[in-house]
């Protein structure tokens, strides 16, 4: 396993509108068979509320969107789930979806020849003119492996023929997209609404004129005039000692860097509008409306903040339409509103108090996923849970210690953070969960020590202000690891070793005061899926092999702990590079220099190189940088290259009540 | 510093509803808890005047009986609700099937007027199909299985590892044919609730303890009825005839 164990084709089922291949039909009775001897089977069936089922024949262009994940955590995704109705809402074009299969009914499909299918209506994915996949995080990669396999789409992107799908990759993780280079045709980065419908646009002309020039000139086509990254197209030339020496174009047409798609305007892009509502249970059992797009907060180590600049806010009064019809449409009991730092939308109280008068009375929650230390947030949180109840609330500040709280620039001091557990301890919150990193540059064991020191005083103020000795408080860790296009791209990754080292002498230092020892949780894991999540994010070409090697022992959904194996990852890694100049060490923990090529500075995320180095200087001189939407422009670039400014508020709306959520409509009693 | 939650108390419930409902299809593998998110978020969609408890996080009043087991279809599943304006059954019913998805269909409903739900489901009527497996050897298990007077098996429950008899709670097990040509027997089995619960699966280790009768596919199982049972007639009642009268 898993060689490549079924012959190419049986997942290929073919499109009808391609001579010679076979129509199109619903794998469903073959997986039905297999569905009683597996794991909540139900994840598998589709037939949710919501869920949209096109006909074949009547579509020229057609989608399979892919959360390379479990089906649990890959339905909630906002991202699938927006392109999925943007593209179905298109004539003539569909869109399915399917998600990662778990261990036990992959080796039921292979034994049976069941391939790769949609849930929507179990159509083989190989016969679809499109396969795009979201990658929120590296973890998934293996994933996308299994997929093709079972879809019956060669591993390699080189072998593929006009019969199989694109493969196109999207998402965060899609700013790098060279370790799975070989596998994937295309990226596309940025946001997906407007580029998924140029690529139906360029796919649909190509079919339409009877396929010229075959896969190759579709994938050129994509790349001039679809804005899609083909890797392919793009030679890398490495140096001696193992750096990239340079990447470059290797067909006329092709731009030399490809750049980010930006969605200008929110309001007109209200997706999704009819959420599907999952009959399993999924990890957000809730209705998800992003509130804004993009953060300038400027936090150096968060790669989401930097590649989604600028910041574009939804308008009050659009946001207030979502949740009414969001709500309509599913009958979920809880709204989150989403964005990188909701409480930084510029009418945010009056959005909190609207929606709050609107679905009062209704057992509706409301939630910000809120994590800036901020007293107005614990306001802005007693507002959203006016009726409901106080468990805990969750800040982030990031950094133990002041000064590497200026390091990541993270403007928060240790009084900040006391006068926000004050407020919400004094409100009724009985718990308050902390998140930090280890691992994040110049750091020193005394930086981290500081966290329990920290957490100290947090239960110490709680217990103050409400007299009580029941104050909880959490303490839960993440390993940093440094991102593309952000200013720690050119950090040393902190090696597992030292991070586990330091956080047990933290533990250590949490546990040894008896005073708090029982009141603070702490929450950390396992420093080694960083490290392999650090070789998969700063990646280039040559960690594709790692990855194949990988998958061909049995790698399988590496973000969950029980599948995941680092010595799976550091003997296929030992294996692929050999005695060559680059290693796993190479990728993680070296520090790169200003000149070095990196892997990914042919993708325009809209961040001047010049500028991220001078904010990598400016950090590791500890000196902060302020948010651009309330002081002057500190020039990152991202405006002017991608012709972009940043769009937000106050547009003095406000919510007004809605009769019909007021009072359900009542159901009169017959007489 | 408790909190406590402001305003009144919710408002009672000033009718109970009993809904008859089914579970089709694909959607056969929908758990019970897969089925309760369904149903209570399709009582929101739907717009019925739900009653719900008091406290922090209210829940809507709903009692739930007797659910057929995941991966089993079922013509007859039975759950009771409490609101707190009096509604028209066949408009809750229309609504509910309307916003539940194809597959969790709502058959019929109607206001209580006496008695326990749960104490009217004593036995089930279940079809098992069983695709390869001949007529005359289920014919040959089902007359083994009867024959016997306990047939002990056992299954992982959520208290571990139970033994209990299969065959007492069989009140009858018959054979039948699918369409002609077709390898295919057909069980159609009464069994008594019990506790714990006889299942058609455990009917079906009975059989293969008492007359080695293995299926080479999985056993497509549906509940066809469930309500008061008529021992003598080896039949099962509609438990829901009381309200309807």
């Amino acid at each position: 396993m898993p060689e490549r164990s079924r012959s190419s084709g049986e997942g290929g089922g073919g499109g009808a509108d391609y001579p010679g291949r076979m129509p199109v039909a619903s794998v469903f009775p073959q997986l039905e068979r297999l569905l009683p001897l597996v794991q909540k089977p139900i994840q598998y069936v589709g037939g949710e509320l919501n869920a949209r089922v096109k006909d074949w024949d009547s579509c020229d262009v057609r989608w399979a969107l892919m959360y390379p994940d479990a089906y649990e955590v890959g339905l909630p995704n906002q991202g699938v789930q927006i392109l999925y109705e943007v593209l179905n809402e298109v004539e003539g074009v569909l869109a399915e979806r399917t998600y990662a299969v778990w261990p036990d009914l992959e080796a039921l499909m292979r034994q049976h020849a069941v391939p790769q299918f949609t849930v929507d209506a179990h159509r083989p994915v190989g016969a679809f003119d499109v396969l795009g996949v979201s990658f929120a995080t590296e973890l998934g990669y293996t994933n996308l492996l299994t997929a093709l396999d079972l879809a019956g789409i060669p591993l390699e992107a080189a072998r593929r023929t006009e019969e199989h799908p694109v493969v196109l990759a999207g998402g965060h993780a899609a700013f790098n997209p060279e370790p799975i280079a070989d596998f994937i045709d295309g990226a596309v980065v940025g946001d997906g609404e407007q580029a998924v419908l140029a690529v139906t646009r360029v796919v649909r002309e190509w079919k339409a004129q009877g396929r010229p020039g075959g896969r190759d000139e579709l994938l050129l086509r994509l790349a001039r005039d679809g804005g899609v990254y083909v890797p392919a197209f793009y030679t890398v030339d490495y140096l001696p000692d193992g750096r990239i020496q340079r990447v470059a174009p290797n067909r006329p047409g092709v731009p030399w860097r490809v750049s980010k798609h930006t969605v200008m305007d929110l309001d007109e892009w209200p997706y999704p509008k009819t959420p599907i509502v999952p009959l399993a249970e999924t990890v957000h059992e809730r209705m998800s409306v992003e509130i804004f797009r993009g953060c300038t907060r400027g936090c150096r180590f968060c790669q989401a903040g930097m590649i989604t600049r600028p910041v574009r806010e939804r308008s009050i009064t659009g946001i207030g339409a979502m949740v009414e019809q969001g709500l309509a449409a599913t009958g979920f009991e809880e709204v989150g509103l989403l964005s990188l730092s909701s409480a930084d939308h510029s009418e945010i109280a009056a959005l909190a108090k609207g929606l709050a008068d609107r679905y009062e009375g209704t057992n509706t929650g409301l939630s910000l996923p809120s994590t800036r230390v901020d007293a107005f947030n614990v306001d802005l949180a007693n507002e959203l849970s006016r009726n409901g109840r106080r468990s805990g609330l969750t800040f982030a500040p990031e950094g133990g210690s002041e000064r590497l709280r200026a390091v990541i620039n993270k403007m928060v001091t240790e009084d900040d953070l006391i006068r926000t557990v004050t407020a919400a301890y004094s409100q009724g919150w009985r718990q308050v969960k902390l998140y930090f990193m280890c691992g994040l540059p110049t750091e020193t064991d005394e930086d981290v020590l500081q966290i329990a020191a920290l957490a100290q005083r947090v239960i110490e103020t709680g217990r103050a202000v409400t007299g009580l000795r029941d104050i909880r408080c959490t303490v839960s860790i993440g390993g940093f690891v440094p991102k593309p296009h952000t200013p720690f791209q050119w950090a040393a990754q902190l090696d597992h070793r030292t991070t586990d080292a330091r956080l047990a002498k933290l533990r250590e230092a949490i546990r040894s005061d008896r005073r708090y020892a029982k009141a603070i949780g702490f929450r950390y894991h396992d420093g080694r899926p960083g490290t392999i999540e650090g070789l998969l994010s700063r990646g280039d070409r040559r960690v594709g092999a790692v990855i194949r090697a990988v998958w061909e022992d049995g790698g399988r959904f590496d973000g969950w702990s029980e599948h995941f194996s680092f010595d799976r990852w550091a003997s296929a890694a030992a294996r692929v590079f050999g005695e060559g100049p680059v290693d796993l060490d190479w990728y993680t923990v070296r520090e790169r220099q200003q000149t070095e090529v990196l892997p990914w500075d042919h993708i325009d995320a809209g961040l001047d190189k010049d500028w991220l180095w001078a904010d990598w200087q400016e950090a590791l001189a500890g000196r902060e940088v302020d948010d651009c939407r309330w002081s002057p422009c500190f020039d990152c670039g991202v405006c002017p290259q991608m012709d972009t400014h940043t769009q937000v508020g106050p547009t003095g709306q406000v919510l007004l009540p809605l009769p019909s959520v007021r009072a359900p409509e009542p159901v009169p009693a017959g007489e | 510093m408790v909190r406590t939650p402001d305003g009144p108390p919710p408002p009672p419930a000033v009718q109970r509803l009993r809904l008859h409902y089914a579970k089709r299809g694909r959607l056969r593998f929908s758990s019970h808890r897969d089925f309760q998110r369904a149903f209570e978020r399709a009582l929101r969609r739907a717009g019925i005047p739900m009653a719900y408890s008091a406290g922090f996080s209210p829940h809507p009043k709903v009692s739930y009986a007797g659910a057929a087991a995941t991966g089993v279809a079922s013509e007859a599943e039975y759950l009771e609700i409490a609101v707190t304006r009096r509604c028209e059954p066949e408009q809750v019913r229309a609504l509910l099937d309307q916003a539940l998805p194809n597959g969790l269909d709502v058959v019929e409903v109607v206001e209580v007027r006496s008695g326990n739900l749960a104490d009217r489901l004593e036995a089930s009527v279940f079809e098992v199909r069983l695709p390869g497996v001949p007529v005359a050897d289920a014919e040959a298990a089902a007359v083994a299985l009867l024959a016997a007077d306990a047939v002990e098996v056992q299954r992982l429950t959520k208290s571990g590892m139970r033994r209990f008899d299969a065959r007492a709670a069989v009140v009858a097990l018959d054979v039948s044919a699918a369409s002609p040509g077709e390898t295919c027997a057909i069980l159609r089995m009464v069994v008594r609730q019990s506790s714990p619960a006889v299942r058609p699966d455990d009917v079906l280790v009975a059989l293969r303890q008492v007359a080695d009768l293995a299926p080479p596919a999985p056993p497509v199982v549906t509940r066809l009825a469930q309500g008061p049972l008529d021992a003598a007639a080896a039949e099962v009642a509609d438990p829901l005839a009381p309200d309807r009268a």
